[in-house]
């Protein structure tokens, strides 16, 4: 072996027990999140065999999934979708304080989406393994940490052992070459390496992000790339720690006291030149456009500016029908009902703006629903604190709580059967954001563009000021 | 967890690719904190129409799931979210086996822990395999073997997954039994 990966080192650090022919490797988790709906049954399992939580400090708990984004009532109740969802949240929060877990409560100025607060906390860290019962884990990556989604058993596993029986995954490294243009964001490489990769084709990979373009990205835009890493079937993603990394980290809450001296281990988690990869794939950035999902599936992605491809398999077919779309379609002449910015994927501050920049001065278009969902209590109140709830608001679109909503649809904020939707979510699945709901994914630019269009729209003319 | 042997039983055929979690189990039914009510929850949106009445053409729609365990799917299968109640909500129907060209990783991960056996073909065993819904299938996971029609097809699970599959039990004990070991790294590695 001529020089190890990223994911070798970090996978080195982290491994208590090697695996073997008959036995996986046992892997330390260096921080394990913990939402409200993943956790439940874990925390029974637990109860049943009389387990206790063994490490709490390196468990942090929050609850996004299944919580309202409208404010609570003044009589103090919260508008949750079901009592099963409230009842849901309220057995996270006990199962929390029986088990000495740190949990970010409604009254938490901390609390977000898992994915959100675990790096704004200082948290999700360079070299550690971060799980949590979620498979949008990978977005943690972004740190050059090895993060990804288990099941509910394997949180058990966790919860009661800080470990995990792990097979070591193959490698593959994308390499975005070129900058990119004005108008094509994180979210745009991340489709456009989606719509080449496939969705099932970087399965049991760890994908390393690299090359220029992803250098010249902040943590904001790194996190949405692998938080996206799931939808080409992924384990994780990852991008090595640099300067953008340590400056994002120093001075937050949650990091070593010794910051130099994590900083300089932190510093030696590269990829060595001659590393081999299991599989290498590239991207010419400098090309891209804005891109926009057509189908039912994430991969089924495509440049605005293009027209509908043929539906050469029943597969597409099906999706066609599904969207109420056919072949030969301008993708930027479909007509929206709803947009969607927010999530775990687009659901920071850097997206807030980039949608408020497009939003500021102009209107949502009429019958155009826009729900903008800020991913933490911390985004919200940095956005709030620049007015960009101000300029959102006279724009027309609507600003909530934070929380997952419409990625998710599961607290209630979903869309009608037949809508047509452009989110900044993650998925395009059929009934994703709502029974029959007609999904499109775009980033946070992209679904502002279309906003006030009222039809999937290129966000550039917007940005760069040709369009009124 | 369910030991698992060997399974003889008719096979549903779902020929879509891609089928994801939220097909399996689509996210409103996510809120419960047991396991309660996931036979229903199961492809829900698949068989039911609005009002909660069968979709004639679902393909679970008369079929008795006491003598069809085995899903023989697209490709590609499990993919999308890490929710295991995927995996619950198919044992909850009496899936007990599902073949594929290639499944998803956290399901795969999460259904081999619930005694939900996943199992990898090639493209042309696949091809046949669809074409014959309805029909016996042997799936021994002792011999590592699929027989149906005139077929014997050899297929391979993880060593361990296979263990404890055919042990019926669950890896968590011997998690537990480590954790001395588990200490011992931490200390050194001063986590």
């Amino acid at each position: 072996m001529t020089g190890k990966t990223l994911f070798d080192k970090v996978w080195e650090r982290n491994v208590v027990s090697p695996e073997a022919v008959d036995s996986p490797a046992i892997l330390h988790v260096g921080l394990h999140l913990v939402h409200e709906v993943t956790s439940p049954q874990a925390f029974t399992v637990l109860k049943q065999r009389g387990l206790k939580v063994r490490r709490p400090d390196l468990t942090l708990a929050t609850m996004d999934h299944s919580t309202p984004t409208l404010p609570a009532g003044p009589d103090g109740a919260r508008p949750y979708a079901t009592e099963q969802a409230k009842v849901q949240v309220e057995t996270l929060a006990k199962n929390c304080a029986d088990q000495g877990i740190e949990l970010l409560d409604f009254d938490d100025n901390r609390r977000g989406i898992v994915h959100i607060v675990g790096p704004e906390l200082g948290r999700s860290q360079p070299g550690i393994v971060i799980v949590c019962g979620d498979s949008h884990t990978s977005t943690h990556g972004a740190f050059g940490a090895l993060a990804f989604g288990i099941g509910t058993t394997e949180v058990g596993h966790v919860l009661a052992t800080q470990t995990l029986f792990q097979r070591k995954p193959k490698t593959m490294r994308v390499r975005f070459k070129g900058d990119a243009p004005l108008g094509v964001t994180a979210k745009d490489l991340a489709l456009a390496m989606i719509a080449k990769v496939g969705i099932g084709g970087a399965t049991g990979h760890v994908i390393e992000y690299a090359g220029p373009a992803i250098e010249a990205l902040d943590m904001e835009g790194r996190m949405t790339l692998c938080n996206l890493s799931i939808e080409a079937g992924a384990r994780a993603g990852m991008v090595a720690p640099d300067d953008v990394t340590i400056e994002y980290l120093r001075g937050r809450p949650g990091v070593p006291e010794d910051f130099e001296k994590a900083e300089a281990e932190w510093r030696t988690l590269y990829t060595d030149e001659g590393a081999r990869f299991d599989q290498e794939v590239e991207v010419d950035v400098t090309a891209l456009a804005p891109m926009v999902t057509y189908g039912v599936v994430p991969d089924a992605g495509a440049p605005v500016t293009e027209s509908l491809p043929v539906a050469d398999n029943d597969d597409l077919k099906d999706a066609y029908d599904y969207m109420g779309l056919s072949a030969g379609t301008p993708l930027n002449s479909v007509k929206i009902d709803r947009i969607f910015i927010g999530s775990c994927t687009n659901g920071r501050l850097a997206d807030m703006r980039m949608a408020a920049s497009i939003l500021k001065g102009r209107k949502v278009a009429d019958g155009v629903i826009a729900l903008i969902v800020p991913g933490s209590e911390q985004v919200k109140t940095e956005a709030e604190a620049e007015g960009l709830h101000d300029i959102f608001r006279a724009a027309g679109a609507e600003w909530r709580e934070p929380g997952c909503s419409m990625c998710i649809a599961m607290n209630g904020d979903a869309g009608a059967p037949g809508e047509v939707v452009v989110s900044t979510s993650n998925r395009n699945f059929k009934g994703r954001q709502g029974k029959g709901v007609r999904t499109v994914l775009a980033s946070p630019a992209t679904a502002a563009a279309s906003a006030i269009a009222g039809h999937i729209a290129d966000p550039r003319p917007y940005l760069s000021g040709e369009a009124a | 967890m369910d030991a698992f042997t060997t399974l003889t039983s008719k096979t549903i055929t779902l020929p879509t690719r891609d089928i994801d979690t939220d097909q399996i189990v689509p996210a409103r039914f996510l809120t419960m904190t047991d396991k309660e009510g996931l036979s229903e929850a199961a492809f829900h949106d698949w068989r039911f129409d609005a009002d909660g009445n069968t979709k004639p053409d679902n393909p679970f729609a008369g079929v008795d799931l006491n003598e069809h365990q085995v899903i023989v799917a697209g490709d590609n299968f499990g993919c999308g979210s890490s929710r295991e109640h995927a995996p619950w909500a198919l044992d909850a129907l009496g899936i007990r086996v599902v073949i594929s060209t290639s499944i998803a990783d956290i399901f795969r991960s999460n259904a081999l822990k619930n005694g939900v056996l996943v199992i990898d073909v090639p493209e042309d065993i696949h091809a046949d395999l669809m074409t014959r819904p309805g029909e016996d299938i042997t799936v021994d996971l002792e011999a590592e073997e699929l027989r149906f029609g005139n077929h014997v097809v050899p297929f391979k699970t993880d060593p361990f997954a296979r263990r404890c599959l055919l042990e019926g039990t669950d890896s968590l004990g011997m998690l537990v039994s480590s954790i001395p070991h588990i200490e011992k790294f931490e200390q050194e590695m001063g986590r």
